[in-house]
């Protein structure tokens, strides 16, 4: 970004851009999908690339959740209290078929699909995505938020924050 | 060898001896579990003093319904002996898990799953599966997918209630 475009540029726009570069995810896997996410963090697949590789132990500093695996309904409240936890701004992946929709579980224990309790912004399918597939649905997130609009997040994630 | 001795001390609640390919299962009388089953863990020349499994198993069609097995462990001698014994729709079986601790969260997931009750158990709960569940899932006439597949899922946290 030159000088210029930097004068010219909106403060939502730089904002979302330094949003967009630094989603960090919080540690949390359910299932076999887990370990595919843990390996787009290897050097390999290097998830740093895209500023996304602090995987945080708390919620409380985390702006993405990987749902990575088998939600079962008994785990439904525990990931539900998770994602509350988390300040604004946040977003969801659903990484894998089941996460996105019950997957090969049609059974009475699973979940059919996360965004039956938290909004998901990105659905990653496969059964279990290839790291790559997580990468991908990184870098769709960053479009998805450097393309969000003023007012459709608090800039500061404070109740009393003022609307961007 | 369990079985000979077994005969011995309770003619009348050994139903059934089976020996497949060096396995022995031993069906009980389920009335008399307690006293077989103390019998087989102190006695001298048995001394089955691990509980490796108990789990049970619906029959369906099949009278009476349930049966539960018993797999037991002999540290001192190195083998291992199989009880069965059945149990009708409704029924109960006194529990083993003042014998061996090992059965208190074994009977709590087949009470969880297959409904039977154990009696005397020191907390006979639901273990796997939530405690307002409806149903044990793994009897044969449980639908796989449950009653409310198709409903969305209502996640109340306790906090927002
Ligand atoms: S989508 Fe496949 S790999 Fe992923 S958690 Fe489900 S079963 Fe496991």
């Amino acid at each position: 970004m030159g000088v210029e475009a930097a004068a010219t540029a909106s403060l939502q726009e730089v904002i979302n851009w330094a949003r967009k570069n630094s989603v960090w995810p919080v540690t949390f896997g359910l299932a076999c999908c887990a370990l595919e996410m843990m390996v787009a963090s290897s050097s390999t697949y290097d998830i740093a690339r895209f500023g996304a590789e602090v995987f945080r132990p708390s919620p409380r500093q985390a702006d993405l959740m990987i749902v990575a695996g088998t939600v079962t309904k008994k785990m439904a409240p525990m990931l539900k209290r998770i994602y509350e936890q988390m300040p604004e701004p946040k977003w969801v992946i659903a990484y894998g078929s089941c996460a996105c929709s019950g997957g090969i579980f049609q059974t009475y224990n699973v979940v059919q699909g996360v965004d039956q309790i938290i909004p998901v912004d990105v659905y990653v399918p496969g059964c279990p995505p290839r790291p790559e597939g997580l990468l991908k649905g990184i870098i769709t997130l960053q479009q998805k938020i450097a393309a969000e609009p003023a007012g459709q997040r608090n800039l500061v994630s404070l109740p009393w924050g003022n609307n961007g | 060898m369990a079985g000979d001795l077994l005969k011995e001390a309770f003619p009348e609640a050994v139903l059934n001896i089976e020996e497949f390919r060096g396995e022995t299962s031993i069906t009980i009388d389920a009335g008399k579990i307690r006293e077989v089953m103390t019998f087989l863990k102190e006695n001298e020349k048995l001394g089955y003093d691990l509980l490796l499994d108990l789990a049970g198993v619906d029959f369906a069609d099949r009278s009476p319904r349930f049966m539960i097995a018993y797999l037991l462990h002999s540290m001192r001698f190195n083998n291992r002996l199989r009880i069965k014994t059945t149990v009708a729709e409704g029924a109960s079986v006194d529990t083993v898990s003042d014998i061996w601790l090992a059965a208190n969260w074994m009977e709590r997931e087949v009470y969880d799953l297959f409904g039977i009750q154990f009696n005397n158990h020191p907390h006979l709960k639901r273990i796997l599966l939530t405690d307002d569940f409806v149903g044990h899932p793994l009897r044969k006439d449980f639908p796989v997918k449950g009653a409310d597949f198709d409903q969305p899922l209502q996640v109340c946290l306790e906090e927002e209630r």
